[in-house]
C-alpha cells in the first residue's frame, strides 16, 4: 500500500526519468541524415521520436504535479543544465556508430527492466506512461542488442570499436542504480522501485549479450555520478544550447 | 556499405485483414534485419499488422518487351468479363 507522497520528491524523480529521455532522444536525433545507411537512418529517427514522445508524457506530469503553471515544454526548454536530472550516461557524445549503440544498448538495458515496475505502480498515471513506453523500448532493446551482437561478434573493426565503446560507456553505468533520498522515497510510496532493485535483472541482460557478442564483460568500475542531482558534464551545456536555442532567442516561439 | 548489403522487396499486410502488399524495397545483411528494417522504414504510421520479406533477386519478373504478346490480346476479349447478363432487380447491387 502507498503512503503519503513527497510532492517534491515526485517531481524530482518524474524529471530524471523524462530528461533521461529527452537527453537521450536528443542525441539520438543528432544521427538523423548522417546515419551509416539510410535504413539506420530513420531505425534512429523513430527511436529519437519515441523518446521524445516519453519526455513528453513524463515532463507533463512533472508540471501537473509541481502545480505552478509550467507545462512539458518549458521544462524542457527553459531549464538550465544544473537543473537536468539525466544519468550522466545519455547526455554522453555520440561518438562512432559503435559508441551511440553500446550507449543505448546499456540503457535500454535498464530503461526496461525500469518501466517494466513502473507498471506496478502506485500512481495509475505513471503506471499508464510506464506501459506505454514499455512496448516501444522492448523494441529498442531488441534492435541495440541484435546490433552490439553483430558488431562485436562481426569484423576485427567492429569488435575492436564494440571494445573501445564498452569500455568508454561502462564507467557511466553505476549511476543507473544508485539510490538516494528521492528514490527512498519513491519506493516508500510504492511510486518506483530502487533503482538497486534493477542491477541483478540488468546486469543479466547485459551478461548474455556481451557474451553472445564476445566482448569482454568490464566487471567492477569506478562510477561517475552527479547527474541525477544536476552536477553534469561539460557535454550536456552543448547539448542545450542547440536544443534549446530557438526558445532561447525566440522566448514562446511558436509554430 | 549499402550497396554490399542485399536488396529485399518488402511485403505488408494492414489493418483490416488484407492481402500482403508489395510496399517497396530496402538493404539488409539478412531477413532477420530485413524484416526490422520494414518495421522502421515502412510501418512507421501504423500500416501493418504482418510483414513479409523477400530477397529481390528470388523474384521472377515478366520482360517489359513482352508486353504485347503477354497482355494485349486480352483487350479484345470483352466476352470474359461478366457484363452480359441480366441481373434482376431484386438482386440489387453485386
Amino acid at each position: 500500500m502507498a503512503g503519503a507522497v513527497d510532492q517534491a520528491a515526485f517531481v524530482e524523480w518524474l524529471q530524471r526519468i523524462g530528461d533521461n529521455a529527452l537527453i537521450l532522444g536528443h542525441r539520438v536525433s543528432e544521427w538523423c541524415g548522417h546515419a551509416p545507411v539510410l535504413e539506420e537512418d530513420i531505425a534512429l529517427a523513430n527511436q529519437a521520436l519515441d523518446l521524445i514522445g516519453q519526455c513528453q508524457l513524463w515532463l507533463g506530469l512533472a508540471a501537473e504535479v509541481e502545480g505552478r503553471g509550467r507545462t512539458a515544454d518549458q521544462l524542457a526548454y527553459l531549464r538550465d543544465a544544473v537543473e537536468f536530472r539525466n544519468l550522466l550516461l545519455v547526455e554522453r557524445p555520440n561518438g562512432d556508430f559503435g559508441q551511440t549503440l553500446m550507449r543505448q544498448f546499456l540503457f535500454d538495458a535498464f530503461h526496461i527492466e525500469l518501466l517494466r515496475a513502473l507498471k506496478s505502480s502506485a500512481d495509475p498515471r505513471v503506471a499508464e506512461i510506464a506501459a506505454k513506453a514499455e512496448k516501444e523500448v522492448a523494441y529498442h532493446l531488441e534492435r541495440s542488442a541484435d546490433l552490439v551482437v553483430r558488431l562485436g561478434d562481426g569484423t576485427a573493426e567492429s569488435h575492436a570499436r564494440m571494445e573501445k565503446a564498452l569500455k568508454s560507456q561502462w564507467p557511466y553505468t553505476g549511476e543507473m542504480f544508485l539510490d538516494d533520498a528521492v528514490d527512498a522515497a519513491m519506493a516508500q510510496a510504492g511510486i518506483a522501485p530502487l533503482p538497486s532493485s534493477l542491477r541483478p535483472a540488468w546486469e543479466r541482460t547485459v551478461s548474455e549479450v556481451l557474451a553472445e557478442a564476445t566482448l569482454a564483460h568490464p566487471g567492477e568500475a569506478f562510477s561517475h555520478k552527479g547527474g541525477k542531482r544536476g552536477v553534469h558534464t561539460e557535454h550536456l551545456g552543448f547539448v542545450l544550447a542547440e536544443m534549446q536555442f530557438l526558445q532561447r532567442a525566440y522566448p514562446g516561439a511558436v509554430w | 556499405m549499402s550497396s554490399q548489403w542485399p536488396l529485399w522487396e518488402i511485403f505488408i499486410r494492414g489493418q483490416h485483414g488484407l492481402n500482403h502488399r508489395h510496399v517497396g524495397s530496402l538493404h539488409a545483411p539478412d531477413a532477420e534485419m530485413a524484416i526490422r528494417n520494414a518495421r522502421d522504414v515502412y510501418t512507421r504510421r501504423n500500416e501493418g499488422v504482418s510483414i513479409w520479406v523477400v530477397p529481390s533477386n528470388a523474384i521472377t519478373a515478366s520482360s517489359p518487351s513482352e508486353k504485347g504478346p503477354l497482355f494485349e490480346p486480352s483487350n479484345a476479349k470483352v466476352y470474359r468479363h461478366p457484363t452480359f447478363f441480366d441481373i434482376p432487380e431484386e438482386v440489387g447491387h453485386m
